[in-house]
């Protein structure tokens, strides 16, 4: 199923996290969003494919209500896919997202995409009065549900976790009569059966470690599908990075950042702070793509291809990176490290 | 006579352990908290070595048994059906998955020590809980080799702390003893070795330095 490298789809992603601006200041939450509708915008002038931007409800990230934001980006741009990455089905209403995205694809032409997953966090379910222990009922039925909701035909449902619906039309309809969607997965096989179960492609989180261990979850994925009848898409992945002009400066700013980022994170789960061999480990040959253009794209080539992968969206701007480095990354990444990545695919 | 090996978990954790078991040679059993038929095809397609069964038949069958599920479930197996075994608790508690458990996070006993009051039939060992299952899967290198990662073990019972000493060293990490499971709680998620992927020696220094942290005062 190997890909031709033109067609491989290349994004942004983002959770809003706060940038330091030009003087070291912490921007506020809602300067942080306008920096993310600059950077869609740009990112669209620079011909990438996606951004997708992640649900959160933190004091790091700015975004909660990633669709708003990508109706701000999408009524000033062309041609980018407008995703989320994620859409906390689980603890949201599938109603309510079906509607809040059909009406983002209509704002866009079309461009809409909603990224279904858990996340990385489990803030929303406190916060909107779901119990995390029941995740799994709450995932399966809502996925249920919101694949029937995709046909946008009469919707007859009935489940323990929402009100039953009988032979409702949900609105507005879409121009291309099915929204695109996809399901974001971590480190559970349980989820990659599952996308697969519902025909969802998947999007990859690897956020650690080799991409290596994701090659087995690929074949699970295509097995999967094929055990189930659906049909197996190419495969996305999302990881972290940073790009600059020298390796050096980009290993900089991901360790006094991304690192950052992973630190903090870590903290809350009783985890020790990421020490410099790890780092060096997830740089050299895991899951931060810091560097120089050259060095980002070989390793990314490498990854794209171990996976057989057919998208791949970059994380920028975790720990706090400053704007004018989160403006290089997504300017390098688009001229310099996708065309490289596509010529040294093509190559083989 | 191989060894058999049952991990309770087919999660992140299990599958990651039923890999570097089935590597490693053992017999490996698996089991999730459903139906066989749930995880059949991940571990067909992940573990093609190992068999996918029920709890009842891990508890049944092995020699050794991996505790590789939510800390919060344990009290779900059976003492009975665990009797007599080696019991590996490679279990943390984690609120995102446990919600807030005052008996679970309780200064006193260290996790592992409750779950050997509860398996007070069993030989419980406290191993392969602080290393991510990432790190996990990547790291494991011959004896010898340079870089070799640790994995610390903490037990009462010299005999199965040795047994654990072996099996942790065939699954390509270097063992570390970290004294008893009262001890264990210098291996608990907030401690200094939480999450370490390092080095014997970088381990050992870890597990000394504990009491100067916050957690070992
Ligand atoms: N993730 C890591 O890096 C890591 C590293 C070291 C230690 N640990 C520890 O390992 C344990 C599992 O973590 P994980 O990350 O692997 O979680 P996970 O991916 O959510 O997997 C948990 C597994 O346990 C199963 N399970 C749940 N309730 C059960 C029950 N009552 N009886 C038998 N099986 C049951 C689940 O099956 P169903 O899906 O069928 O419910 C699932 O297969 C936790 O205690 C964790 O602290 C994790």
């Amino acid at each position: 199923m190997t890909m031709d490298s033109r067609q491989i789809i290349f994004g942004i992603d983002s959770f809003g996290d706060l940038p330091q601006n030009e003087d070291g200041k912490l921007m506020t939450q809602a300067q942080a969003i306008r920096q993310v509708v600059t950077e869609g915008i740009l990112a669209d002038n620079l011909g990438l494919d996606v951004i997708a931007l992640g649900e959160h409800h933190r004091s790091e990230y700015a975004i909660s209500s990633p669709e708003t934001v990508l109706a701000g980006i999408a009524t000033q741009t062309k041609k980018i896919t407008l995703a989320s990455g994620v859409t906390v089905l689980s603890s949201d209403d599938p109603v309510r997202v079906y509607e809040r995205f059909a009406t983002l694809d209509a704002l866009s032409n079309g461009r809409a995409e909603v990224v279904l997953g858990r996340g990385s966090f489990t803030e929303s379910f406190p916060l909107y009065g779901y119990d995390l222990s029941d995740y799994n009922l709450l995932f399966e039925e809502k996925i249920e549900l919101f694949t029937k909701l995709l046909t946008e035909k009469a919707v007859t449902w009935s489940g323990k976790t929402r009100a039953a619906l009988t032979d409702v039309e949900v609105y507005p309809k879409t121009e291309r009569g099915r929204l695109a969607a996809r399901i974001a997965v971590g480190g559970s096989p349980e989820s990659v059966v599952r996308a697969a179960r519902y025909g969802f492609p998947i999007t990859l989180a690897i956020i650690s470690g080799s991409p290596k261990r994701f090659v087995s979850y690929v074949e699970l994925y295509r097995k999967a599908a094929q055990k189930f009848a659906t049909q197996a898409f190419p495969i996305g992945i999302h990881s972290h990075g940073v790009i600059a002009e020298s390796d050096e400066e980009a290993v900089d700013l991901a360790w006094k950042h991304i690192r950052k980022s992973f630190v903090r994170i870590g903290k809350e789960r009783g985890w020790r702070p990421m020490g410099k061999a790890q780092f060096e480990k997830e740089v050299k040959n895991g899951s931060i793509y810091a560097g120089a253009p050259e060095t980002v794209a070989q390793r990314l080539a490498a990854t794209i291809k171990q996976l057989d992968a057919g998208r791949f969206e970059l994380a920028y701007g975790a720990g706090e990176l400053p704007v004018q480095a989160r403006l290089k990354t997504i300017e390098l990444y688009a001229t310099k490290v996708v065309p490289r990545v596509k010529e040294l695919l093509a190559k083989e | 006579m191989t060894t058999t090996i049952g991990i309770l978990g087919a999660g992140k954790l299990g599958t990651v352990l039923a890999q570097l078991t089935t590597a490693a040679g053992y017999h490996v059993l698996i089991a999730g908290s459903g139906h066989v038929a749930k995880i059949q095809l991940t571990v067909e397609v992940l573990i093609p070595a190992a068999v996918p069964t029920t709890i009842a038949e891990v508890c049944h069958q092995a020699d050794i048994v991996i505790l590789a599920l939510p800390l919060s479930k344990y009290q779900t197996l059976s003492p009975a059906a665990l009797a007599g075994k080696l019991v590996i608790d490679a279990m943390n508690y984690w609120w995102e998955t446990d919600g807030n458990r005052e008996d679970l996070t309780n200064t006193h006993y260290s996790s592992s020590e409750q779950v050997a009051r509860y398996f007070h039939k069993s030989h419980v060992v406290k191993a392969l809980n602080h290393m991510g299952y990432h790190d996990l899967f990547d790291e494991p290198r011959l004896q010898g080799q340079p870089g070799r990662k640790a994995i610390a073990i903490a037990g009462d019972e010299e005999k199965y702390v040795e047994e654990t000493v072996k099996l942790v060293d065939r699954l390509g990490f270097d063992p570390v003893r970290a004294g008893s499971l009262a001890d264990s709680g210098k291996m608990e998620p907030g401690s200094a070795v939480f999450g370490a992927n390092v080095t014997k020696k970088e381990l050992k220094k870890l597990l000394t330095d504990f009491s100067k942290t916050k957690y070992g005062q």
